[in-house]
């Protein structure tokens, strides 16, 4: 009579077998994919095409897809008999901890020793994204409408900003409320023919909006420039006092102002500090908002369109102001973009940026503002990450967006709690 | 009316071409309910297979078109579709029960990553291919403007005719398409009653698959012109169309796909080629907003 132990051997030599047969098959479909692609390459030479073979590309990919399945099976097989004492992350449990601790980071981040020019820079990057997640996590994330052109809100903001700033001169702190009032506007006119359709519907109707946006920036020459872009927009000041080394006739600048040397940094600490505080504000509007009944309403909407309307909810109006809202937010960061860059171009707006912008909301767990600010980190710092294979960036760029989505289909942070919800009774009362 | 005409047939063509790619797109909806991001990608690697295909024969030496055009067309399909059936089980199978974005955000990951890999590989150029098919029939000859109709539309306009012919067919008859349409209306059901819902699955993003790889080697032959990027420009052209039609309905597709090709052509002929896509998308905004479930759609009733 075998052991268990025997027993055992048996069924993992079978299942030797079949992992050697998975792998393999794994490594044919790799070389059916990897022949006409990688295998062959075509090169243009003087109007011609020519061949050019990398078949020891080919056997490369094919064994290392080979010995990778394998592995990944070997090791599947060897975890199924560990037990796994990881704890779980504590999924849905609010952590106000984390919150004001990353605030924290974010407000002391300038005067850190190890702040110089780039961090500033890319954190400014990476609170621009935040915001705009931020921004759409209103529509996606609480009010459950899938927006895949939402650039198209941070285009006309940035243009609405650049425009009337050069053209009317208007200061910054003007043309901020005007850019987002404009977004919303956009949104109003874009949402009210489309917002009854379904889901999906809406979503290509939003992306072939933001195609729109972008086609209209490129061709209308007199207005936006084309596609060479508006240049020398102007920077924001210090409540006016400008960041120039060498002020115009009769104005201070910030530097003389306070009594301290030029420094260029002023500026970026300055528009990073921007940036922070418009993106906590829209932090504290969206979290306030979900507490009225608009919010609330945008969040049973998601659950249930049909027992809202029961409950006497117009889904439209719902919707419009999602849409609304949403998209003056995204005006208001891209007024912050075109301040911050000094030039803009339709190449700004493409759709890999609603793209991201998408990613970072679902990767960061519909609704879940901090899942946002995680997510948006995972997916700005990554490229730079990777900037000594920036021809790979957005091939790992991809790569991730599938990899975490079959990792954690529900987000980083994932739950889909009510924010509000019947609790227990209250204590009595003596 | 010569002009009229000479657009008539531009548009009929490139509608062809968009409805074949839409076809893909409508399927995968009807059958899982999601829009796969990343068929155009797999129609730009139809027509990136196809132009290596036409140069590797061009090395071989042969030079008899239709026996080249068959062998392309054979290889760019079985190459495709590999690449569809693949995309499937890379991106979306794992992905089966998740919440409704997370395939989605997948499908977009999955177009980025195919986008990136083909320029790569292939280069960031655009890749001119010397026509393969020359000359057609001039129909008419009238106020010194000729109305033409190429053998490369012929071609586009009968594969096109012909492969819808065999597909509906399929669709209607095989077990396979009587398994497809079971899925489509219920996929639990299906597979309590033994049908091989992953199979089926698997098989219907091969088809997609293969006919956008065919809509691939016509748009290289049409066009001569093939770069990594036209998979998102008729992607979106191609889904538009499919929502046009209304979205899981076959027919629709390609009357989707042929309203796209002749508003481009017509706008851009008599409007301005710029905005021709905008021309696309408001055509698809009024429809929605008049025809909120598409041309051919049936109403969706929502249940509780």
């Amino acid at each position: 009579m075998p052991s268990a132990v025997d027993r055992l051997a048996v069924r993992g030599a079978g299942q030797l077998a079949g992992r050697l047969r998975d792998a393999a098959a794994a490594a044919f479909v790799t070389l059916v994919l990897a022949l006409p692609l990688v295998g062959l390459r075509t090169v243009d030479q003087g109007g011609a095409l020519v061949l050019e073979t990398r078949w020891d590309w080919v056997a490369i990919g094919v064994a290392a897809v080979f010995v990778g399945r394998l592995a990944l099976g070997l090791f599947a097989h060897l975890r199924l008999r560990v037990p796994r004492v990881v704890p779980r992350v504590a999924q849905g449990v609010a952590m106000p901890w984390l919150a004001w601790a990353v605030a924290g980071f974010a407000v002391a981040l300038p005067f850190l020793p190890f702040a110089d020019r780039y961090v500033i820079d890319l954190g400014t990057t990476l609170l621009i994204y935040v915001m705009l997640g931020w921004g759409l996590n209103v529509v996606v994330g609480l009010a459950g409408l899938l927006d895949l052109g939402y650039v198209a809100f941070y285009a006309v903001g940035a243009y609405a900003y650049a425009l009337l700033a050069l053209n009317f001169s208007l200061s910054f702190w003007i043309c901020l409320p005007l850019a987002g009032l404009l977004a919303a506007l956009f949104g109003i006119a874009l949402g009210f023919p489309v917002l009854r359709l379904r889901g999906d519907y809406l979503a290509i109707v939003t992306l072939g909006f933001g195609e729109m946006v972008r086609i209209i920036l490129i061709n209308w020459q007199s207005l936006t420039n084309g596609p060479n872009g508006l240049p020398s927009i102007p920077r924001p000041s210090f409540f006016g006092l400008p960041f120039e080394r060498a002020p115009a006739e009769g104005t201070t600048s910030f530097h003389q102002f306070f009594g301290l040397d030029f420094a260029p940094e002023h500026r970026l600490i300055f528009l990073y500090l921007l940036i922070l505080a418009l993106a906590l504000l829209t932090n504290v509007f969206v979290l306030r908002l979900r507490r009225l009944p608009l919010g609330r309403a945008w969040e049973a909407l998601r659950e249930d369109e049909i027992a809202c309307r029961a409950l006497g909810i117009n889904p439209t109006n719902v919707k419009l102001s999602a849409f609304a809202i949403g998209a003056m937010l995204g005006g208001f960061a891209g007024a912050f973009f075109a301040t911050r860059q000094g030039f803009i171009s339709p190449e700004s707006f493409t759709f890999i940026e609603s793209a991201t912008i998408v990613a970072i909301v679902v990767l960061g767990g519909m609704g879940s503002q901090i899942g946002v600010v995680l997510a948006a980190a995972f997916l700005v710092l990554l490229p730079e990450i990777g900037r000594e294979f920036a021809q790979f960036r957005m091939l790992v760029f991809g790569l991730a967006m599938i990899l975490i989505m079959i990792w954690r289909p529900q987000g980083l942070l994932g739950h889909r709690e009510p924010t509000v919800r019947l609790g227990r009774a209250a204590a009595p009362r003596p | 009316m010569e002009y009229f005409l000479q657009q008539l047939i531009n548009g009929v063509t490139l509608g062809a071409i968009y409805g074949l790619i839409a076809l893909g797109y409508t399927m995968v909806y009807g059958i899982i309910g999601m829009i796969n991001f990343a068929h155009g990608e797999v129609y730009m690697i139809g027509a990136f297979i196809a132009v290596t295909a036409f140069t590797a024969l061009g090395v071989a030496g042969v030079t008899f078109v239709p026996l080249a055009l068959a062998v392309v067309l054979l290889v760019a399909v079985t190459f495709t579709a590999a690449y569809g059936w693949t995309v499937e089980r890379v991106a979306y199978r794992p992905l089966r029960g998740a919440p409704r974005l997370a395939p989605l955000i997948s499908a977009i990951g999955m177009s980025i990553f195919l986008q990136n890999y083909v320029q790569l590989l292939q280069g960031a150029r655009v890749k001119p291919l010397a026509p393969v098919i020359r000359g057609g029939f001039e129909l008419l000859h009238a106020n010194q403007f000729s109305v033409q109709l190429s053998y490369i539309q012929c071609f586009i306009i009968l594969a096109t005719v012909v492969l819808i012919a065999v597909f509906t067919l399929m669709i209607a008859r095989t077990p396979l398409g009587r398994a497809q349409r079971a899925c489509e209306q219920d996929r639990t059901m299906a597979a309590l009653l033994g049908v091989d819902v992953d199979r089926t699955i698997s098989l219907t993003f091969v088809i997609g698959a293969a006919l956008a790889a065919v809509a691939g080697v016509m748009v290289t032959m049409y066009y001569g012109v093939v770069d990594f990027f036209i998979g998102f420009q008729a992607g979106l052209k191609a889904f538009t169309a499919a929502v046009l039609g209304g979205i899981g309905s076959l027919p629709g597709a390609m009357l989707g796909g042929l309203l796209i090709g002749l508003v481009e052509a017509f706008y851009s002929a008599y409007f301005s080629i710029e905005y021709k896509d905008v021309a696309a998308f408001s055509i698809l905004v009024l429809v929605l907003v008049f025809r909120p479930s598409g041309l051919l759609g049936r109403p969706e009733v929502e249940k509780v």
